[in-house]
């Protein structure tokens, strides 16, 4: 799959207080959780989302466990987040929930602002469109993978409890 | 080549001889929990799959402690959507209103817990039981609605980093002072993904109350769980209160470290996290005069009794600052009855404090203690990144109850000794 958009570009250590601040996590609605997505942070983030990905440094999503972090990103129509690094709850909702996650150090640092991307996740390839650049991604272990493929890992215990 | 007690906690929920970091495996759990801000995602997810499957009730625990006492009607349903869904499944283990408690205050204190436990919650702070020698450690909702079906979830085996802490402490130095000067040594992603095992004869030494305020903020450097060996302070702890059977694990001498780290504490004072990272650390002494609005004590990282009592010892005789509001907030009911029972609350009432019910309220700046523009607050929280507890323009420095009942006293921030 080819995924394209804009680079918006931000710093390291993106918490989750910042993604979706917890005033807001009393609904659970995607569409909700998207109008306040990274506003104390970039207050017309839910404006220029849509055509979106965030390019950011490291250990981004630290902090809480909420998963409506991933799904506000998600929902705000932004693509996905490419990072020099996830802290690791951040990184298994996503994969979780189906927001495209890439990690690469090079590409954090590289892309600017602005920059017009193409990913493919199946070659895990980032093009930079405007500089030229192309990064490799690190792969997802197989068995990652396999979630990503059927769409979330509620698909597969769906199957798991029908198989039972 | 040995293991850590991580590791073999592990390996022994894989139904494994022995696992190797980087290893993803299958693992039992024996307690999934969530709370009424990640809980409902989880049963709607699971309504919205039709899954109608529980593995084990027993092993489902599910408190209403962050909203709550509800703020709002959006969180009323949210408690009464996990409440209708304890109900339907026969989860015994579902506390709300006087039952409830701050989560990782409340499930120790329930005899939920035992060393050598695998533990997940829909919460970060999960991995406060690995002072208890558990292994535990936060996801998110999908993940532990999964494991609610399944009875197990997937885990990369960590890499483990030991830190070593010796020395004697100096006065007011706390298990609160050793994890802030930790993460500030290494950093907010300086233990990503890693298991943090902390030992010593400091660690030994410290109470057990301490001991869960430095696996509680493990994840504050970005680990994926901390832990302790379970010694005779732990095991008597769990005597009594839990039913299950306590599997006491150490690292093995030969054991594979991505790093040992040794921190002499004789020369720490205490710390204070400044604005807006939890690595942002100095010691109090030698920090300029900050004037501040609020304090705060208590949450899941320091609103045990042993917390309590050091406010109180700063406290008793002594007056609020008029320009600070003091919000005390005891974890659990437990904590509360036994703070009544040593005269705790009168203390903090007559110097002007507020006492508010066990919540993680103010903590996220959910509520009962919200954050105006420009206000400072010195909370014993675990995270002061940017409007964590209410306007993005307010500031939150995190520090040990010693810390935190001077500060207030002081109108600024302070060591009992500076007051």
């Amino acid at each position: 799959m080819i995924i394209s958009g804009k680079a918006l570009k931000y710093g390291d250590n993106i918490d989750t207080d910042v993604i979706i601040a917890a005033r807001y996590l009393t609904s659970t609605d995607p569409a909700e959780l998207a109008r306040h997505c990274l506003e104390s942070l970039d207050p017309t983030f839910s404006e220029k989302a849509s055509s979106a990905i965030l390019v950011a440094g490291k250990n981004f999503g630290c902090g809480s466990s909420r998963e409506h972090a991933p799904l506000a990103i998600k929902a705000s129509g932004a693509k996905a987040v490419i990072a020099a690094s996830f802290a690791r709850i951040f990184y298994r909702n996503a994969v979780n929930i189906g927001l495209p996650i890439l990690e690469s150090e090079e590409a954090a640092e590289k892309i600017k602002e602005g920059d017009q991307l193409e990913i493919d996740l199946d070659k895990g390839e980032i093009k930079d469109l405007t500089s030229g650049d192309t990064f490799q991604v690190n792969p997802f272990p197989p068995f990652l993978q396999e979630i990503i493929e059927r769409g979330g890992l509620m698909n597969l215990v769906k199957e798991r409890v029908k198989s039972h | 080549m040995g293991m850590t007690i991580t590791e073999k906690i592990i390996a022994a929920h894989a139904q494994k001889e022995k696992v190797i970091p980087g290893e993803l495996v299958q693992v039992k759990i024996d307690l999934a929990l969530a709370n009424d801000i990640t809980a409902p995602l989880s049963i709607k997810e699971l309504e919205k799959q039709k899954i109608d499957r529980i593995f084990d009730p027993d092993k489902v625990v599910l408190v209403a402690d962050h909203n709550t006492p509800c703020k709002d009607i959006a969180s009323a349903q949210n408690v009464k959507l996990m409440r209708d869904f304890a109900r339907k499944y026969g989860i015994s283990h579902f506390f709300e209103g006087g039952k409830a408690g701050i989560e990782h205050v409340l499930l120790p204190e329930e005899g939920l817990i035992a060393p050598g436990d695998l533990v997940i919650g829909a919460d970060s702070h999960t991995c406060t039981y690995g002072a208890l020698g558990a292994f535990s450690t936060g996801m998110g909702s999908t993940d532990i609605a999964a494991s609610w079906v399944l009875g197990e979830t997937w885990l990369r085996v960590p890499e483990s980093i030991l830190f070593l802490y010796e020395g004697k402490r100096k006065p007011f130095v706390t298990g609160k002072d050793l994890i802030l000067f930790t993460i500030g040594k290494i950093g907010v992603d300086g233990a990503r993904y890693c298991a943090m095992e902390f030992r010593g004869s400091v660690i030994s030494e410290l109470s057990l109350d301490e001991r869960f305020t430095m696996a509680n903020m493990a994840v504050e450097a970005g680990a994926k769980n901390g832990i302790m060996e379970a010694d005779s302070k732990v095991l008597n702890y769990v005597s009594g209160r839990t039913s299950h059977l306590s599997r006491v694990y150490q690292s093995d001498p030969d054991a594979q470290w991505r790093e040992i780290i040794e921190i002499d504490v004789s020369s720490l004072e205490p710390q204070v996290a400044f604005p807006h990272l939890p690595s942002n650390t100095h010691s109090v002494y030698s920090i300029p005069k900050i004037e501040i609005d609020q304090v705060v004590i208590g949450s899941c990282t320091n609103g045990r009794m042993e917390d309590l009592r050091m406010a109180a010892q700063v406290l008793k005789g002594r007056e609020v600052n008029p320009r600070v509001r003091l919000l005390i907030f005891p974890g659990t009911p437990s904590v509360l009855k036994q703070a009544e029972k040593e005269g705790l609350l009168r203390i903090f009432l007559e110097a002007g404090g507020i006492i508010a019910p066990p919540s993680c309220g103010p903590c996220l700046g959910g509520h009962l203690g919200v954050l105006a523009e420009g206000e400072k607050c010195v909370s014993t929280t675990n995270r002061n990144f940017l409007g964590r507890m209410g306007h993005v323009k307010s500031e939150v420095y995190l520090a040990n109850p010693y810390v935190a009942a001077s500060s207030a006293v002081a109108g600024y921030i302070a060591a009992p000794d500076q007051i």
